[in-house]
Formats: structure tokens, C-alpha cells, sequence
């Protein structure tokens, strides 16, 4: 195995899950290629909800966040007319303000009263969009985004908008996971394993907590630029806690303990999701029947179960021969 | 405002101080005695009022059969929790939270396959017409909340400062371990807390049913309240969660008579990130959390 094959053997299901990525939109029903627009949103969701929870933060308002993106989206497109590519990035910066705003009462706390407090301050943020009329439109929302262009090519065809997501979502996902890899990402992780200790190693725990929660919330951002402009429409209602539930769910049932676990999650679930359309009033009971079960028998996540897999052979047999003695009675 | 508006809202206020309290009061002592946050909670609250709803309003029994019913119930259901979901989830405090809030999915969805979703649930009051205070109105079944209320908070008190149990309750808050070495059983204290979370939730719940809109989806809101009044007041911290609720009750009724509910809460929630900056460990907490 020579050296240039070792480093970049794991690229290779990258490449080939973009190649399949490209191909599949032309051979599927308008339908589907709508679900996959949406899906490629919900995996910038999920793996920028991973990134803010690697500090140890488990906050409540990501989805609230997606939906400063879109309102930003939806007003700064109406009414200045910023095209698409500008308005991608600039819903994200806007998000991450609004972020760092919420998060300097949000610092003062940790844990649990952490997730709660960022529950109370979206729903805060939520009931400002519902109680405001101008500019936000109050419960209707905000209608009329206009339909979004890049270099010239109309985005209101699925197709067209299927690869413009799915662009600024590898890009999301190729920050995301080099920033978890960075010396930045390891700041977060030691800070999730003991902050006062982190403190110790000359980590600044308050400016690094900042530094995940806004990253995490432009992302966020950008994934509700493309819902804004998908819909058309904004309104309160697309940011239900029911929409960040399924959020947690997606992130708890996939493990949260690697960058990969949230992915797997959000792919799995995003299937089940759509096989469960049938039974749609039983579906909240469904998942959270799966999110209580998953977190008895399998805390670590489906991506806990992986590892096992990439196992060397060998220590497989041994495992099995073990299995095998106390099978043997006596 | 004048005396009449006034009057009326500092009664409303009472009553809201007096729910919140019940509410608050539960998940307080359930975080404080095993570290169980239960984001169900608000479920709990909606299982109280449809208890009553099912045995008052269908089942023709007497109102306060109801109501007192309700509170067995939903101890019971607190009880459950705590086997269920909360034993296997173990120290792990986030995985247990994470859970109930698919519990509380799980609750919605069975409330309202059941008795369907849609519509708001109608249901009579008992206590027909207001006391004429000043000049002041207020229905009769909003002032019936207060004394049970208070009732039983003053139980809860007489039980955690006077009873060998409740003593044996606090010490768990305390010191689980110095507690467990004294004799005491950690599980059984912890299936108690449940239970009387469970029981003031439920009888919450079941007092507010004629006069709240009842529906499967009425927990959000009640939770979100509950869990502020938590932080406001100081985690694990009874008696905090007892003046926060009263000051929260204060603030919303008060800027709800004079705005709306949206606002109020607003307001509830601003108060809230007021207090975790000047004092983040919350009014009565101890230690810094």
C-alpha cells in the first residue's frame, strides 16, 4: 500500500457518494428531488448541531436560528434584491450575530439550565416574529421571496436547485468537519471533558463556548437561507420545537460522539421519515418511541455500532472464540 | 388601569402565581433530588386536565372526584417515568432529559389519538358565576384555585420540613450518598419525588382544565413557563421556584391585562435572562451551577 493511497483511501465513499449524489436527481420524480433539497438542508442542521454540542452545550434553539437565516433571507431578498449567492453567506453573518447577542446571558450557564435558557430565548426570538407585524410579517408570515438565480440560471426548477443545495451544503459539511478536526475543535472537546481543567490549559472556555454556538448558528443560517428561498414564504410556524425534536432525534439516534454519527442519523431517519407518510398522526410517537429506546439500549448512537464493524479480522475471531468458551458448558 | 382592572388583575395574578407555583414546584424537586429533569412535564400538566376532562366531563363523576383523581394518576405516570426512563438512563442527566422529551411525543400522540386532536376540549365549569370583590369581578372557578393551591404547598412544606420521609427526601437532595449510608433507600426517595412531581403537575392541571384551553399540545407552553420559574428561582431550589413563581405570575398577568399573552411571556423570558446575568446561580440557588 504505498503512502499517497493510505492518505487518501478515505475519500474514496466521499467521491462516490457525490458521484451517486449528481446522477440520482435526473432519474428521480419531482417529488423526491424535492425531499432531497430539503434533506440536504436538514444534514447542514445536523452536523452544525453536532458542532455546537461538541463544547457540551446542548442548546434548544438551533432551529430558531435557521429561521433568523430564512427571515433575513426573506427580507433582505424581498426588499433590497441581494441574489443568491450573496444572500447564502450573508443570512449565515446575520445569524451569527443575532447568536453571539443571545449567547452572552445564554455563557452564564452550563448543562442543563444551558438548554433551557436557549429554549427560552428562541422561543423569545419565535414570538417576536409572531408579535411583530412589521417588518415581520406577525403569524402570516412573510410571502413573495423572489425565485433565486446563480449565473444566470433559473433556480425555481428542482433540478437546478437540487445541485445549488447540495453545493452549499458539501460546503458546510467540508468546514464543519475540518473545523472538528482543527486545534479549534479540540478546544470544544476538551471543554465538553472538563472545563475547568480546559481553563487550566490557557483555554478561554467563555470565548471558545461564543466561538461554537455562532459558527454552529451560521450555518444554521445559510440552511435557512435555503429554505426561504425553496418555500417562497416564511412564517413562525416552520420553527416549531416539534421541528428542533426531531432535530435532537436525528443528532441523539445517529451518536453524536463522531462527526459522522449525525449524517448517519439524519439519513436513516430522513428514509424513515418518508416510509412513515402513511401513518402520519402516529409519527411524533413513532420517533419519540425510537429516541427513548435508542438512548436505553444504545446510547452512544447507531454510529456506536460501527466501529465493531471496522474491526480487524482477527480480533473477531478471538471475540468469537471467546463467545464460543462460554457457550460450552463446563 | 382603574380599581376595578386593578383589583381584578392583582386576583388573576394570585391565581397564575398559584399554578405556576404547583407546576414549578415538582420539577424542582424532582431536578433536586436525583438530578431528573423531566421536559415532560408539561405532558404531565395535560394528562391532569384531561383526566379531569374524561371523568368530569364524560364520565359524569363529581368535579372534585375528578380532580382528586387526577393526582393518583399522574403520580403514577411520574412513577413509570422514573422506572422506564430515568433508572436505565442512570447518571447520565442529559440522555434521561432527551428521553422524556420523546416521552412527551409519546403522551401527545396517545392523548390525542384517543380523544382526538383539532377542536379544544369543552369543558363546564362547576362554579357558575364571579365574586363581586370592590368592584371587581372574578369568576368563581378561578378563585377556587387559589386555596387549593396554596393547600397543597403548605402539605408539600409540612411534609419536607416535619415527616421523617420528607426529611429522608431532602437529605437525597442533599447528599445522595452520606444519605444512602444513613439507611435511606435512594430509589425509593427518588420514585417519590416523582410521584408528588407527578401529583402536583396533575393537580395543576386538573384545577386549570375548566378554565385553560385543553388540548394534547398544551404542555409546550407549560413546560417552557415551568422551566423558566426553575432557572428564575434557582435549580433544585424549592423555595425559590415558590417566589419565582409568584414574581413571574405577577409580571405576566400584569403585562398580559395591559398588552397581550405573547407579550407577557416575552417579558417572562426577558426577566429571566435579566436574572442569569446579575445572578446566574437564580434568586435562591446556592452554589454557582
Amino acid at each position: 500500500m504505498t503512502e499517497l493511497h493510505r492518505k487518501y483511501r478515505g475519500w474514496v465513499p466521499v467521491i462516490v457518494i457525490l458521484a451517486i449524489l449528481c446522477i440520482i436527481p435526473f432519474h428521480m420524480r419531482a417529488y423526491h428531488v424535492e425531499i432531497a433539497i430539503i434533506y440536504f438542508m436538514s444534514v447542514i442542521l445536523a452536523a452544525s448541531y453536532r458542532l455546537v454540542t461538541t463544547t457540551g452545550d446542548w442548546g434548544f434553539a438551533h432551529i430558531i436560528m435557521q429561521g433568523v437565516g430564512a427571515y433575513a433571507t426573506a427580507l433582505l431578498a424581498k426588499h433590497a434584491g441581494i441574489p443568491f449567492i450573496v444572500m447564502v453567506p450573508l443570512a449565515g453573518f446575520v445569524t451569527a450575530l443575532v447568536g453571539a447577542i443571545i449567547m452572552v446571558p445564554m455563557l452564564r450557564t452550563k448543562g442543563f439550565a444551558f438548554f433551557i435558557a436557549s429554549f427560552a430565548f428562541g422561543e423569545f426570538i419565535r414570538m417576536l416574529w409572531m408579535k411583530v407585524k412589521h417588518p415581520f410579517g406577525g403569524t402570516g408570515g412573510i410571502t413573495g421571496i423572489p425565485s433565486p438565480e446563480l449565473f444566470g440560471l433559473k433556480l425555481a426548477s428542482s433540478v437546478n436547485y437540487y445541485f445549488a443545495s447540495m453545493a452549499v451544503m458539501v460546503i458546510a459539511v467540508f468546514i464543519i468537519w475540518r473545523l472538528d478536526r482543527s486545534r479549534i475543535g479540540n478546544a470544544w472537546k476538551a471543554i465538553h471533558t472538563d472545563d475547568s481543567l480546559a481553563e487550566c490549559m490557557g483555554i478561554n472556555v467563555a470565548r471558545y463556548r461564543t466561538l461554537a454556538f455562532v459558527i454552529g448558528s451560521f450555518f444554521a443560517g445559510t440552511a435557512g437561507a435555503l429554505l426561504a428561498y425553496r418555500m417562497g414564504s416564511v412564517d413562525p410556524h416552520n420553527f416549531e420545537i416539534t421541528q428542533m425534536i426531531y432535530l435532537v432525534i436525528w443528532v441523539v439516534i445517529g451518536g453524536a460522539a463522531t462527526f459522522w454519527g449525525p449524517l448517519i442519523g439524519v439519513t436513516l431517519l430522513t428514509v424513515a421519515f418518508e416510509w412513515s407518510r402513511s401513518m402520519l398522526e402516529w409519527r411524533p410517537m413513532l420517533f419519540g418511541g425510537l429516541l427513548i429506546l435508542s438512548l436505553i439500549f444504545m446510547p452512544g448512537g447507531i454510529e456506536s455500532l460501527l466501529p465493531g464493524l471496522r474491526r480487524p479480522p482477527g480480533e473477531h475471531y478471538a471475540r468469537f472464540r471467546k463467545w464460543l468458551t462460554t457457550v460450552k458448558p463446563g | 388601569m382603574d380599581s376595578a382592572t386593578l383589583i381584578q388583575t392583582l386576583l388573576n395574578s394570585v391565581v397564575t402565581a398559584s399554578i405556576y407555583a404547583l407546576v414549578a414546584v415538582g420539577l424542582a424537586m424532582a431536578f433536586g433530588v436525583m438530578k431528573m429533569a423531566n421536559f415532560a412535564h408539561g405532558e404531565f400538566f395535560m394528562v391532569g386536565s384531561y383526566t379531569v376532562y374524561v371523568l368530569y366531563q364524560l364520565g359524569g363523576f363529581n368535579f372534585w372526584v375528578a380532580v382528586a383523581l387526577s393526582m393518583p394518576i399522574v403520580a403514577l405516570l411520574g412513577v413509570a417515568t422514573e422506572r422506564l426512563i430515568f433508572r436505565p438512563t442512570g447518571k447520565n442527566i442529559l440522555a434521561g432529559f432527551m428521553a422524556t422529551v420523546g416521552l412527551g411525543f409519546v403522551l401527545q400522540v396517545a392523548v390525542g389519538r384517543i380523544w382526538g386532536v383539532g377542536m379544544m376540549k369543552r369543558i363546564d365549569t362547576p362554579y357558575m358565576g364571579a365574586a363581586e370583590i370592590g368592584d371587581a369581578f372574578v369568576g368563581w372557578q378561578r378563585l377556587i384555585v387559589i386555596p387549593c393551591a396554596i393547600a397543597m404547598l403548605i402539605a408539600l412544606r409540612y411534609f419536607l420540613y416535619n415527616m421523617k420521609l420528607g426529611k429522608a427526601l431532602r437529605a437525597c437532595a442533599q447528599e445522595p450518598e452520606a444519605a444512602a449510608l444513613m439507611g435511606i433507600n435512594i430509589r425509593t426517595m427518588t420514585m417519590l419525588a416523582m410521584a408528588l412531581a407527578g401529583a402536583s403537575a396533575g393537580l395543576a392541571g386538573a384545577l386549570m382544565a375548566p378554565i385553560h384551553a385543553v388540548t394534547p399540545y398544551m404542555g409546550h407552553g407549560i413546560v417552557l413557563i415551568a422551566f423558566v420559574v426553575v432557572i428564575v428561582g434557582g435549580t433544585a431550589s424549592i423555595g425559590g421556584a415558590v417566589l419565582a413563581a409568584v414574581i413571574l405570575g405577577f409580571i405576566h398577568t400584569f403585562v398580559t391585562t395591559l398588552t397581550d399573552s405573547l407579550v407577557g411571556t416575552m417579558v417572562g423570558v426577558g426577566f429571566m435572562a435579566i436574572t442569569l446575568v446579575i445572578r446566574p446561580q437564580g434568586l435562591l440557588g446556592r452554589e454557582k451551577p
